[in-house]
């Protein structure tokens, strides 16, 4: 049969998907177990969400969430730092710290052979972690570096210096490393209180998902963390979400300087949305259509049409609290000006002067639903996305819903959404770049003064 | 451990083209991913980058469906993207299972549709867009220059291995578009690649379709297998000046190409040195004696040969030349007595796990369907999974000791990565080299 090359070939009826069916536990201590049954390869995957992320660390100790998290895998009362990467290696695991806005995530990989040990061990390096004083100066002395380090990474530069515009002094205003003078200041015992205070089987939330039955699972699960029990620690853990950040920031305009640099580093955002807001699906096609993807309007024109940039794409901060909307990309010196004044544009008319076309919606929504399976292919992808749900507050139908909620989203919808969370005049613009290079092109933007932040982190 | 296995039926269409088809039905998604057996080793001196910028221009459309390529797709809900490196080239969809005609359509309109889809102005474009990347991934990263001033040094200037995939500033600077036609009659058509097709798929359909929208498309000649030889006399030792704040060694050897003979254990060599907390050297010089900030050591397996490199950077107040006292020490006892039968365990334990793994994903780099092409294209077999996986189980100390004796260490190269105006910090005896 000769191909019809006139056209491209129809799509078949969308193909049916079950999503993960999420069976929930309370074990007595008070810790919440999910389950998910899943697939025939032999393997777990295991994540522990702890509540109290870089949000929670104290003022002027901005660090010691992610120092602490990071002190578990280095020794329990049992085992010495070096036994414990033994023993991970020794089942193949693949361990894994995330600290986030909200929470701190571990997660560990493992076959399904080797499930019990796998728990048992996650269980006793976050539950039970030595945090011994050499293990802390060994390991803040590596963060202290690390930061010395990024220092010349111009996306760490620009993403410190961009939480800071936004949030000001509110708890989320850092990067999850902290700066160094916060971690000169911080002792093994704060580390200690702050592991006591988060660390709580109540506080908590383990997800278990793999080739094994609901039960099975279930049981793993309390064999490692049953005799967990709560502190006496009465120290509060600060709720970041819960505190208020600033209206607007009081910078619009800024540069951190980076002489000789190839390439100008931009963010333009403000405080937008929470993740728990009801206009979450409309949020998600409209940032779908504005630059959320290679074929959003903010690549096709910076990348596809100018040959500005490698890559721009926009999109939400989402945490329990207010984060940021962002449009973020790297452009070449000489055609920073005309980029920022390229992205403004398209910031202001997808509220109005632009709608998303009939056509863009379809895009937009069509890839966000048809491409939604994708996202459930492996235990770790389903284990971190029930992990967020139960975070977030979200139900377990969640993702049965997402699908018909973003079909039904319409293009008024999403001016509306584009208008309530895309406010041009609070946006701020933040370049990491050349300032002698950019300097007077930027000033001839007309946007106003800019202000030269210092090249610190 | 159960036995693993990725199954699969292999045929190979009229016009030379390789399709291989996987089944996996757990989730209602199908994997397309093709290789062409091209990359910057067919490039010359002078013509660098090349490969990649063409890359570049295969998503910008083609005869039939002349505009972006990730338009429909996107709508179709997949995934998709394409990578370029010395060797080979490949592109891959992940689509719902209804859109696989599309992604085949799609593949095999710029397979044999190409040309006349690329105008000047989109050439232009894409030009721009890769000196971006260039400046984004390399120029403007800390350490981004180190595996072109290695690469330099590592392989004479004819050696294909001797320049960067991403090319030279001024090679792309220069390219011009007729150069594209040649290119793609040479290299982009069915006799030089390999489709495989993994998912929720029935085996006969899948094959039926390979062969309705690829079996039109004409065969071109094979081209020939670049060979070259290299040679390494001695120990060469460079230093680059970067916008770091700490200063960084790197150690590079020759090894076996992959998947001959001794690139596993070199695999193994590398996690011995610095895979986990236990290895060997981020023991040493990380953990206890505190004198780097990080190390690491792999095998980086390519098509004519490998090479091995050993990084370290130092913690502040500490001198290259002291950090690679210890890494040689500790090569050198990796080299006369190999692991113990404990690191064997490990690093065997870890390798199996990492195949397991892999099991999980049909499509994208690394997923199943990458994997059954890389075997496809380098082996002629597909089905190599298992005995790939036998090469790490039945790898022993003594293999893995003489693999080890790879690591010479009056037959290398030594590059220091220093800060601005600091070329004192270098390894001693080291000459400045720049990178254009």
């Amino acid at each position: 049969m000769v191909v019809d090359r006139s056209r491209l070939p129809e799509l078949g009826p969308t193909p049916a998907f079950r999503f993960p069916s999420i069976v929930r536990h309370t074990l007595a201590n008070g810790l919440e177990l999910r389950t998910v049954e899943h697939s025939s390869i032999p393997v777990v995957s295991l994540v522990l969400f702890a509540r109290g992320g870089l949000g929670a660390d104290p003022p002027l100790r901005e660090g010691l969430a992610a120092l602490t998290a990071d002190l578990a895998d280095e020794g329990t009362p049992t085992l010495s730092a070096l036994e414990v990467s033994d023993a991970l290696s020794r089942i193949g695991g693949d361990y894994d710290v995330e600290v986030g806005a909200d929470a701190i995530a571990f997660s560990l990989v493992t076959l399904t052979r080797f499930a019990d040990r796998g728990a048992s061990l996650l269980a006793d390096i976050t539950t039970r972690p030595a945090l011994r004083q050499e293990d802390f100066d060994r390991v803040r002395q590596q963060r202290l570096d690390r930061l010395t380090q990024l220092k010349t990474v111009p996306q760490a530069l620009a993403e410190k210096a961009f939480d800071h515009l936004l949030y000001g002094a509110h708890p989320y205003g850092h990067l999850a490393i902290g700066s160094a003078s916060a971690l000169a200041a911080i002792d093994l015992d704060q580390a200690r209180r702050f592991h006591a205070a988060v660390f709580q089987p109540s506080r908590a939330i383990l997800v278990l998902v793999g080739a094994l039955s609901h039960d099975q699972l279930r049981a793993v699960g309390e064999r490692a963390f049953g005799s967990w029990t709560d502190t006496k620690s009465t120290d509060a853990v600060q709720i970041a979400a819960d505190i208020e950040p600033p209206a607007a920031s009081a910078v619009r305009r800024a540069i951190v300087p980076r002489r000789g640099a190839a390439q100008s580093e931009l963010r333009i955002g403000h405080l937008s949305a929470r993740r728990n807001t009801p206009d979450y699906s409309a949020l998600m096609v409209m940032n779908a259509v504005l630059g959320g993807q290679f074929v959003s309007r903010v690549n096709l024109k910076l990348r596809e049409e100018k040959g500005f940039t490698y890559g721009a794409y926009t999109g939400f901060d989402w945490r329990r609290g207010l984060g940021s909307f962002s449009l973020e990309t790297s452009v070449h010196t000489a055609s920073t000006a005309e980029a920022i004044s390229d992205s403004l544009r398209e910031l202001e008319d997808i509220r109005g002067a632009r709608p998303p076309a009939s056509e863009e919606m379809a895009l937009a929504k069509a890839s966000l639903t048809l491409g939604y399976p994708r996202g459930f292919e492996t235990a770790e992808q389903i284990a971190r996305s029930v992990a967020s749900l139960a975070l977030h507050g979200l139900p377990d139908s969640y993702f049965a819903e997402f699908v018909p909620k973003v079909t039904a989203v319409t293009i008024d919808e999403v001016v509306r959404v584009a208008r309530l969370y895309i406010d041009p005049a609070r946006l701020t613009t933040l370049v990491v770049g050349d300032h002698d290079e950019i300097g007077a092109s930027l000033d001839r933007l007309g946007l106003g003064e800019w202000q030269v932040l210092p090249s610190e982190l | 451990m159960a036995a693993l296995d990725l199954p699969f039926v292999k045929r190979t269409l009229p016009n030379g083209l390789d399709v291989i088809v996987h089944e996996d039905h757990h989730v209602p998604l199908v994997a397309v991913n093709i290789w062409y057996h091209v990359g910057s080793k067919n490039e010359r001196p002078g013509r660098t980058g090349f490969a990649h910028l063409f890359e570049h221009l295969m998503f910008e459309g083609s005869e039939h469906h002349n505009s972006g390529y990730f338009e429909p797709l996107q709508r179709a809900g997949a995934s998709l993207n394409g990578s370029t490196n010395a060797d080979r080239t490949n592109y891959w969809e992940v689509v719902p299972s209804n859109a696989v005609d599309l992604a085949l359509w799609m593949e095999s309109d710029r397979m044999g549709y190409l040309l006349g889809a690329v105008t000047a102005e989109r050439f232009e474009t894409q030009r721009a867009v890769v000196l971006n990347e260039r400046r984004q991934n390399y120029e403007n990263r800390p350490y981004g220059l180190a595996s072109m001033a290695i690469a330099s040094t590592l392989y004479s200037p004819e050696h294909p291995y001797s320049w960067p995939t991403i090319g030279t500033t001024a090679d792309l600077q220069e390219m011009q578009l007729e150069d594209v036609h040649a290119f793609f009659r040479t290299y982009y058509h069915p006799g030089n690649a390999s489709l495989v097709i993994a998912g929720d798929i029935e085996t006969e359909r899948a094959f039926d379709l390979a062969a309705r929208y690829f079996g039109e498309l004409p065969t071109g000649p094979r081209p020939g297998q670049v060979q070259a030889d290299i040679v390494l006399s001695g120990e060469t030792r460079l230093v680059l000046e970067d916008r770091v704040e700490l200063p960084r060694v790197y150690m590079a050897w020759h090894t076996p190409a992959t998947f001959k003979p001794g690139d596993a254990e070199m695999d193994l060599v590398g996690d011995l040195l610095a895979s986990g907390k236990t290895s060997r050297l981020y023991r040493q010089l990380v953990y206890e004696r505190r004198i780097a900030l990080d190390v690491s050591a792999y095998q980086s397996a390519r098509e004519i040969a490998g090479y091995f490199i050993v990084a370290a950077t130092a913690a502040p107040g500490h001198a290259l030349d002291e950090i690679a006292a210890f890494i040689d020490d500790e090569i050198q006892r990796a080299i006369d007595g190999g692991p113990t039968d404990e690191e064997m365990e490990r690093g065997v334990a870890q390798s199996e796990a990492q195949f397991v793994y892999q099991l999980q994903t049909v499509g994208g780099f690394g997923g199943k369907s990458d994997q059954l092409n890389a075997y496809n294209m380098f082996l002629g077999d597909p089905g190599y999974f298992a005995a790939d996986l036998a090469r790490y189980r039945d790898a022993t100390r003594e293999t893995v000791k003489a693999a080890a004796a790879n690591l010479s260490l009056d037959k290398r190269v030594l590059l220091s990565i220093v800060p601005e105006g600091r070329l004192e910090l270098a390894l001693s005896g080291s000459t400045p080299v720049s990178v254009s």
